[in-house]
């Protein structure tokens, strides 16, 4: 049986350093980390392609040689690039790291701002479409809306890779994306290499790789970074949504089995002319079932006036009262904006937990007399006893509706901030150009 | 399976035909490729020593393509510009052939397509982006890879010997399948199938890679 060639120890050309070849066989190009030289790995004389110009020396956040377990797998970390595009004039770098399993291959982390992504190529073809107007790319099913399209140089490397290049050498690099992934288009003359990374939060890798201390902490929104509240917006709404659902049906329940018994009603009629005492009490009504609601409802033929009811409901046996009273104005006219009202003609008391029992009302209606005019209002008096009364149940659906709206804003404002990024968004520009 | 044996037309070893559907092999002492022509065997060429490979794949090796186990009978290595890849000729316990691609360990099964579902274009009129609509799915020319025979193993299909420059027209889908029009003959051969995953194939006697499990 024999042994896949894999692992070569040389010297670099140029210098004369101890190089490492980690993928012998698939490896093109190994670069000698002294004197930052691109070397022909395919030559047996190890011929230099290439010296490279560093603005400043990078040191790999994961070192080269380093295996870890992602997905399941064991990748070694066997190259890594700083690539940069300049986006108005400003200039962004990000790291890629090459990682290589001699049975599966190869596979990328990429690394800006504390924001890591595991990529690997694709076996299927992205189809172009668009979305909501922007470009967008369709994979396996799902949309990726275009979130920036750059031309990509490598600035740095370090390592070995599968193919060849020099540094300076530009990719047009085209980003689509749905977090927590996002399919990258690399155009060149010949080909468009795509290939389809996943978010991984620093953490992952630091764990993976064994890496010491604590992972740098990622600054900002990355583009395909997961919404901490994406997912669970929409948890949140089925639930909360079950719920008011819940409290429909109980709401529902409850008003079907109301008794809503009318059990008194009569007419009557005041006037400020009147003399001496204007409270009367009504003839007796009989309260049933177990302890609930009882509604007195007054309609009034007020016109431009107010009047003042008090009652109390009195408990024949026990003599035990509930007091309560309702202020009733109705105002209309026209003025140079129209018609107008202000107030009604009709008002409602709610009196809860009134026990059964035979009850009578003392009603005192009251009006304005300090006019010295004459004021009269005809009313109604209507007794129901056991009404639905569902306000606590509308209080309680519009509370249950606060958690997903709140997680649906903050949600919203997360896609805001992620899209304020994006090369394809024109207004955060200007917004970014004022500032 | 029968296994005929004959000797090598060049040094006189057994040289030993596995599969029935082989029609090249390779002598295993003197690297000669012989060829069956009737019940004789045929001198054709010889073997190049092949270059490292870092391929965990090599005859013998087997493997399960949907729930039909295979064995590698066979290879043909290509090199091109960015380096080389491997073309294993698979044998299915039914005899039928098939081909199991290594390009930098991302891997495809495909199966020769005779008749072609129509006449492919010639190679001086494919271009990238040209699209087939065969069998219900679109296929799109991805990547043309002008490559260079760098030798053979084991036992093949067909004669497969001392050919030089060979276009490649790469074949994709946006459902994973996998496509190749081989230019090596006219008309051009067909291969179609899909991209599967190292782990799906469940191979079985691979290659010892130092230092790595499988």
């Amino acid at each position: 049986m024999s042994t896949a060639p894999q692992v070569r120890s040389l010297n670099c050309t140029n210098c004369g350093a101890p190089l490492t070849i980690r993928a012998g066989g698939h490896t093109l190009t190994v670069v000698c980390e002294r004197c930052l030289t691109l070397l022909d790995a395919r030559d047996p004389a190890l011929s230099v392609l290439q010296t490279f110009q560093a603005r400043q020396r990078v040191q790999p956040l994961i070192p080269l040689g380093r295996r870890g377990e992602l997905r399941g797998s064991t990748w070694e970390a066997i190259g890594f690039q700083v690539r940069e595009i300049v986006v108005e004039s400003v200039a962004y770098n990000w790291s890629e790291y090459l990682l290589y399993n001699p049975f599966k291959g190869f596979r990328y982390l990429t690394e800006y701002d504390g924001h890591w992504n595991f990529v690997a190529t694709l076996r299927a073809l992205p189809e172009e479409t668009t979305a909501r107007g922007r470009q967008a790319v369709r994979y396996l099913g799902q949309t990726y809306a275009c979130f920036q399209s750059a031309s990509a140089r490598t600035i740095f490397v370090l390592g070995e890779f599968p193919w060849q290049f020099r540094v300076g050498e530009a990719v047009y690099v085209s980003d689509y994306i749905a977090p927590p992934r996002a399919v990258s288009a690399e155009r060149t003359q010949n080909e468009v290499a795509w290939s389809l990374g996943e978010y991984l939060p620093g953490g992952e890798v630091w764990k993976a790789f064994k890496l010491p201390g604590a992972c740098p902490p990622a600054r900002g929104i990355y583009s395909n970074q997961p919404s901490p509240d994406g997912p669970n917006a929409r948890s949140v709404w089925t639930v909360c949504l079950a719920l008011v659902g819940l409290l429909a049906a109980m709401m529902f329940l409850f008003s079907v089995g109301a008794r809503q018994e009318e059990v008194f009603q009569s007419s009557y009629t005041f006037s400020t002319a009147m003399k001496g005492e204007t409270s009367f009490v009504t003839p007796v009504f009989e309260l049933k079932g177990r302890p609930s609601n009882v509604e007195v409802k007054v309609d009034t033929d007020l016109e431009n006036d107010w009047a003042y009811l008090s009652f109390t409901l009195i408990n024949e046996q026990s003599g035990e009262g509930f007091d309560f009273g309702r202020e009733i104005g109705y105002y209309h006219g026209v003025d140079t904006d129209g018609s107008w009202s202000e107030g009604g003609r009709d008002d409602r008391v709610l009196v809860p937990s009134v026990p059964p029992g035979r009850y009578y009302l003392r009603v005192e209606p009251d009006m304005n007399d300090e006019d010295g005019k004459a004021h009269s209002v005809r009313y109604q008096v209507k007794v129901r006893r056991d009404v639905p009364y569902n306000p606590f149940f509308w209080i309680a659906g519009l509370l249950l509706l606060v958690p997903p709206i709140f997680v649906s804003l903050r949600a919203a404002g997360f896609e805001k901030a992620r899209w304020q990024e994006s090369s394809f968004v024109s207004d955060s520009k200007s917004d970014r150009e004022d500032e | 399976m029968s296994q005929p044996v004959a000797n090598c037309p060049n040094c006189g070893a057994a040289v030993r035909f596995r599969f029935s559907s082989a029609v090249q092999s390779v002598c295993e002492y003197c690297r000669s490729i012989v060829v069956r022509r009737d019940v004789n065997l045929e001198r054709v060429g010889e073997v190049s020593d092949l270059p490292p490979d870092p391929s965990p794949i090599q005859i013998t090796t087997e493997g399960i393509y949907r729930n039909r186990p295979f064995v590698v009978a066979g290879r043909i290595l290509y090199e091109y510009e960015q380096g080389g890849w491997n073309e294993w000729h698979i044998v299915f316990s039914d005899g039928k052939s098939g081909w199991l691609s290594d390009a930098m360990a991302e891997y495809a099964v495909t199966f020769g397509v005779v008749p072609t579902p129509e006449p492919l274009p010639p190679a001086e009129k494919i271009h990238r982006g040209r699209r087939f609509r065969w069998y219900g799915a679109d296929y799109q020319v991805t990547l043309l890879t002008p490559a260079r025979y760098r030798g053979v193993e084991g036992e093949l299909p067909f004669e497969y010997w001392n050919k030089q420059q060979v276009l490649f027209a790469d074949l994709r889908t946006s459902d994973a399948r996998f496509g190749t029009i081989d230019y090596s003959e006219r008309p051009a051969l067909l291969f179609l199938g899909e991209s599967v995953e190292f782990e799906a194939l469940r191979l079985k006697n691979l290659r010892r890679v130092e230092g790595w499990d499988a």
